[in-house]
């Protein structure tokens, strides 16, 4: 085919000897025109991120490498040129943008410097020129007083001008191909949101190919114009945004879009009159410097929550939603008593636990329980799992005998193999961690859940196994759920209601259908205005609930 | 806020900071002072051979060391202020006299092993870090992990037999040729002479300690996200070692030297003992053996005070490197 | 510690080959300590006979000080010193330490910013000065120097368990049981501390190196214990024939030197088999 920019052909990317697959990437071809951009979408391990890095030369030299296939860019094949030729080519003809914009900027140079940097490698221009350059490209990504950020140094901006000026770094010399490495995966949904209309923009203006990296199916939605999706290193289906999205043909992107969320909010259920937990007035305040001797500067206060409350019924499950420092894990942790907040009432069937001491606070440690968000961080790596399991039981007084046949039963509960009870939480995968995390707070037989975001740091498919796990074992334990997400989609599918906050007030309550179908609040508009894929309505085979 | 203003606020800050530091070991010296058996005027009435209980007891009255604790706590916190530590009955000099004679020789020879053992450690690590796994790079790490075990002491005495005693290119010992009157330029370069052989000594182990965190940290930082950005960017290999990999890896080491300051005093009592260096150390090894306590404690003092300076120093280097330390 | 994970851990172990050879020559300097009474029954301060004998000769395989000493006999018996003091002082100073770390990191506050100010202070304390003046007030003694040693070398522990503590703290699995309502102290015991047993035994090896080179310092400047032999002790005796005794100082110090190397080098070993994340670097 010709007139394409980038033709990627019967790619290998072989990994150390050793390791579990023999490649990390696998027969992929690919292609990229002009003015277009390809998203390359799959599961972690799936080897997108590896073969958008083959592309740049930039796989972890010496044991992952290319073995076999050709990368074509106009005449030449990158997997041969040299490395005089390939620094030629980066930056100048083939950029790329990274997840991460804190790390990927160098922490001790300024903004002004970084893309100082990329003419200084690939164009004749004298300094004042470069900075006169530098200043206009930080005023085409829209970044306020480009004149001052270009003397900042990375920890003075935000998340999302921190990505600004990445794309502003790549996009310097006018790349004919940007490469995106999940840029969009660190950054709130409001901020995703602007970035993604900035590629976008950009993108138009200047017939930039764009192959973008991404998980995220929403995303997919708002910006491709060809997807690819990979599963194990291949390439299982490529062709138009339209079709692949609307009509999938193979039967592993069939199953990824199925588990994508609906935002679509799921049938009302009956909402019961008995109220479980009512939180009244609650106010957390961090505060840090001062200390004992009082030389640690000046005190900081920042206030995580303020005045909020909550009412949740028996049997519902209740959504806090925000973006990051909006507050909403401050309030899930005062209600579990992790943290203690300053003022207001926790109350459950209508006794205080906000006042209530360590040994007071005992008795009612069974009754609200927590499923945390980490799968790697929230189990004792040194730990067997039935223990794991068991304990909560034991410290409550029950025999041992009793707490272990507690647990054999509830790892059945959460779908998992009764062999599990003598390992190691090492020798599981993310969701079956997040598994046993749910059978260690269902252990207790609790009355409230409190979830913290129990399933963003696991793949969409394993999302949709464990979300449907916890409406079972609502539904079979008659539990009621506070649930936090940053998620819209996972919280339409999830809660019957949803309470939006956003620095540490919550600015709207109501049913998840009213929400989402007429929101009051300017924020929640903004919030709902930003999810990705909003417009696109998935086919799916079965409804999650 | 401007760069450099918050620089100066920093540094005044960590200034701030070090005050009630030094003033908890002055406290810790009085206690220090007490748990020794017996008080200045036994080491007086030793001295003299022979002193009546009366006559003891008045001179306690006369140094106030009759008064309750705290009372002589303050006496003592107010004499250290006046730069007052006490007398030195072997010496017969004031301590502070005493301590700020020998104060300069001890400052050269730590800024003269900083430099060496710092420079050094940095440049080492770096080759290695470079050429990892590569001749040099083994050739280096077996260097350090040698010098990083071996004891001091013993060090410069192995320099003394080889260097002076066999082949003699070094003096063995002092700071200058007292005999033969040199000045000006002459001087200089006879004490730079003297210095040589006390400098590596003192240098070897710290060098072997710079050099192992120099390699880690500049193989900790090749790893980082950033160095995939410089390379995505098309920046040459040679300058992302040596402007991007290399300021952030010297960090950990500059924080590290500020840390060492205090136990390069501790060397430097061993040896310049060994090299009969005229510094505090030396007066230290001397006032050991005359049990001196309070010249001890006074040269205690002065180096933790040395220390406090040398971290001032320390900090502002580090904030001249690192732009992120108002956060801190 | 099972059988099991021991096993795991040799198989991680015996892949750095230099550990290997550290941990070798250190059993060899264990059993040297261990069998000093078989070998030189005589007590090492005794005369053996002609002074300044040089090595080989007159029945001295590594030669004879100025008061007709056997140095060989005086490094086997001060590698049993050198070991017990390295040893007792860190376990000491290791269990101190990681309790005021531990206390500091669980519970932050108040206890963790005055530990925090003492190990500043510590640090701005030149440590072997301290040492010196400590050992020199309490006189010389076996005991003396072993508390000397723990007192320097604690702050370095508690930083690092408090550092571990407080990031362990915060770790989900530990908020975990304080949602099942478990007790402070059986969290930091059963929970935090299993977990950072691996720095600490690290640390804890290292520092065994470090006390055996304090310990040679203090007794070559005369302040070891009077009535111990020690390395330290032997070449400060020897510092004075340098001139004509070139051995009676370079064995000890070899000694000196090859026990710290080994134990740096098993402490190296420690590390790579005990934190795996590191061990691809190599």
């Amino acid at each position: 085919m010709t007139g394409q920019l980038l033709e990627i052909r019967d790619l290998h990317v072989a990994l150390p000897e050793g390791s579990e697959r023999r490649y990390a990437v696998e027969q992929v071809d690919l292609e990229l025109a002009p003015n277009e951009i390809l998203c390359v979408v799959g599961e972690s391990g799936s080897g997108k991120s590896l073969t958008a890095r083959a592309v740049m030369g930039l796989l972890p030299a010496p044991h992952v490498k290319v073995e076999k296939g050709a990368i074509r860019f106009g005449q030449e094949d990158l997997t041969r040129v040299g490395d005089a030729r390939l620094r030629q080519i980066r930056g100048s003809e083939i950029s790329m943008i990274f997840q991460e914009p804190m790390t990927a900027l160098n922490p001790v140079m300024t903004i002004g410097d970084q893309i100082d940097e990329v003419f200084r490698f690939h164009a004749r221009m004298g300094r004042k020129e470069r900075r006169q350059k530098a200043t206009a490209l930080l005023d085409d990504v829209h970044l306020p007083d480009p004149a001052q950020i270009i003397g900042a140094y990375p920890h003075e901006l935000s998340g999302g001008q921190r990505q600004r000026a990445m794309i502003a770094m790549a996009l310097a010399l006018d790349p004919k191909i940007l490469i995106a490495d999940e840029p969009t995966t660190a950054l709130d949904v409001t901020t995703q949101a602007q970035i993604l209309k900035l590629i976008k923009e950009l993108q138009a203006g200047h017939d930039t190919g764009v192959l973008f990296i991404t998980h995220d199916f929403g995303v997919v939605a708002d910006i491709a114009d060809r997807v690819a999706v990979m599963q194990q290193g291949r390439v299982v289906e490529a062709g138009s945004a339209d079709k692949v999205l609307n009509a999938p043909e193979h039967p592993y992107t069939r199953d990824l879009i199925a588990a994508v969320p609906s935002l679509v909010p799921r049938a009302a259920r009956q909402r019961s009159a008995e109220p479980v937990l009512q939180v009244q007035g609650l106010t957390k305040v961090y505060r840090s410097g001062g200390g004992f001797f009082g030389l640690g500067g000046k005190e900081r206060k920042v206030t995580a929550a303020k005045e909020v409350a909550l009412e949740l019924r028996r049997g519902e499950t209740l959504g806090i939603v925000g973006e990051s420092g909006s507050g909403k894990s401050t309030v899930a942790r005062c209600i579990v008593r992790l943290n203690d907040a300053d003022e207001g009432q926790i109350l459950l069937h209508g006794s205080d636990l906000r006042p209530l001491g360590r040994a007071a606070m005992r008795p009612f440690r069974a009754k609200i329980q927590m499923v945390f968000q980490d799968p790697f961080a929230s189990l004792n790596p040194r730990t067997r799992v039935g223990r794991i399991i068991a304990q909560g039981p034991l410290i409550q007084g029950q025999s041992p005998a009793a707490a272990q046949d507690r647990a054999r039963e509830l790892l059945e509960i959460v779908g998992l193999d009764a062999r599990a009870f003598d390992r190691y939480p090492h020798e599981f995968s993310g969701g079956q961690r997040q598994r046993i995390g749910i059978a260690r707070a269902l252990a207790l037989d609790p009355e409230v859940l409190v979830a913290d975001e129990p399933v963003s740091a696991l793949d969409v498919s394993i999302q949709a196994q464990i979300l449907r796990l916890l409406d079972e074992i609502r539904d079979r334990l008659s539990l009621s759920m506070i649930f936090i997400t940053h998620d819209l989609r996972v919280a339409a599918q999830v809660c019957d209601r949803i309470a939006v906050m956003r620095y540490g007030v919550v600015v709207e309550t109501g049913s998840t259908g009213e929400i989402f179908r007429d929101p009051q609040d300017a924020y929640t508009k903004d919030l709902l205005a930003a999810v990705p894929g909003r417009h696109w309505l998935p086919a799916r085979q079965d409804a999650i609930a | 806020m401007n760069h450099s203003v918050k620089r100066l606020r920093y540094v005044l800050k960590r200034l701030l900071q070090a005050l009630p530091i030094v003033l908890a070991i002055v406290v810790v010296n009085f206690f220090l002072l007490h748990m020794a058996e017996g008080d200045a005027v036994d080491v007086l009435a030793g001295e003299a051979g022979s002193a009546t209980p009366e006559y003891m007891a008045e001179l306690r009255q006369k140094f106030g060391l009759d008064k309750p604790l705290p009372v002589q706590l303050a006496i003592y916190l107010k004499n250290v202020l006046s730069f007052d530590l006490g007398y030195s009955f072997r010496h017969e000099m004031p301590v502070s006299q005493l301590v700020l004679d020998r104060f300069v020789p001890t400052l050269l020879l730590m800024v003269s092993t900083i430099l060496l053992a710092v420079g050094l450690g940095i440049v080492l690590g770096l080759i290695a870090a470079v050429g990892l796994n590569t001749w040099r790079d083994n050739l280096i790490s077996v260097f350090a992990l040698v010098t990083y075990a071996t004891p001091l002491f013993w060090v410069g005495l192995m320099m003394i037999v080889v260097f002076s005693l066999n082949l003699g290119w070094f003096p063995t010992s002092g700071m200058e040729n007292i005999a033969a009157f040199h000045t000006g330029w002459d001087r200089v370069w006879d004490i730079a002479h003297h210095l040589v052989l006390p400098t590596i000594t003192l240098s070897l182990f710290y060098l072997a300690l710079y050099t192992r965190l120099m390699r880690a940290s500049m193989l900790e930082q090749a790893g980082m996200d950033y160095v995939t950005t410089a390379r995505a960017k098309g920046v040459t290999e040679r300058r992302i070692v040596f402007v991007h990999v290399l300021r952030n890896a010297l960090l950990p080491v500059v924080t590290m030297a500020g840390v060492q300051v205090g136990a390069l005093i501790g060397g430097s009592v061993i040896v310049e003992s060994v090299f009969a260096w005229p510094g505090l150390g030396m007066l230290a090894f001397e006032a050991l053996f005359a049990r001196d306590l309070n010249l001890l404690l006074g040269i205690f003092l002065l180096s933790a005070l040395l220390v406090v300076a040398v971290n001032l120093v320390v900090d502002i280097v580090y904030s001249l490197l690192d732009p992120r330390i108002e956060v801190s | 510690m099972t059988r099991e994970n021991l096993a795991h851990f040799w198989r991680l172990y015996r892949r750095n080959y230099s550990a290997v050879a550290g941990l070798a020559i250190l059993a060899a300097i264990i059993a040297l300590a261990a069998t000093a009474h078989f070998f030189f029954p005589d007590d090492p301060f005794k005369l053996a006979g002609r002074p300044m004998s040089p090595p080989a000769t007159g029945g001295f395989l590594l030669g004879s000080d100025s008061l007709g000493r056997d140095v060989a006999a005086g490094i086997a018996h001060g590698a049993k010193t050198s070991l017990l003091i390295g040893l007792v002082a860190t376990l000491v100073a290791v269990g101190f330490g990681a309790l005021m770390g531990g206390l500091a990191g669980y519970y932050g506050g108040w206890i963790d910013d005055l530990l925090m100010r003492t190990t500043e202070m510590f640090q701005t304390i030149p440590s072997f000065v301290f040492a010196i003046l400590l050992v020199a007030i309490m006189k010389p003694s076996i005991e003396s120097i072993v508390i000397a040693i723990a007192v320097v070398s604690w702050p370095a522990v508690a930083r690092l368990v408090r550092g571990e503590f407080l990031s362990l703290r915060n770790r989900e699995f530990v908020q975990a049981c304080h949602t099942l309502g478990m007790s402070d102290l059986r969290i930091m015991l059963g929970e935090i501390l299993p977990n950072c047993l691996s720095p600490i035994i690290v640390t804890g090896s290292l520092m065994v190196a470090t006390a055996i080179l304090i310990e040679s310092g203090l007794s070559f400047l005369g302040l070891g214990d009077p009535n111990i032999m020690s390395w330290g002790f032997l070449i400060g005796a020897g510092r004075t024939v340098l001139r004509s005794a070139w051995w009676v100082c370079t064995f000890p110090g070899l000694a000196i030197l090859i026990t710290v190397l080994a134990i740096n080098l098993v402490g190296e070993g420690f590390n790579d088999a005990l934190n795996p994340r590191l061990r691809e670097r190599r």
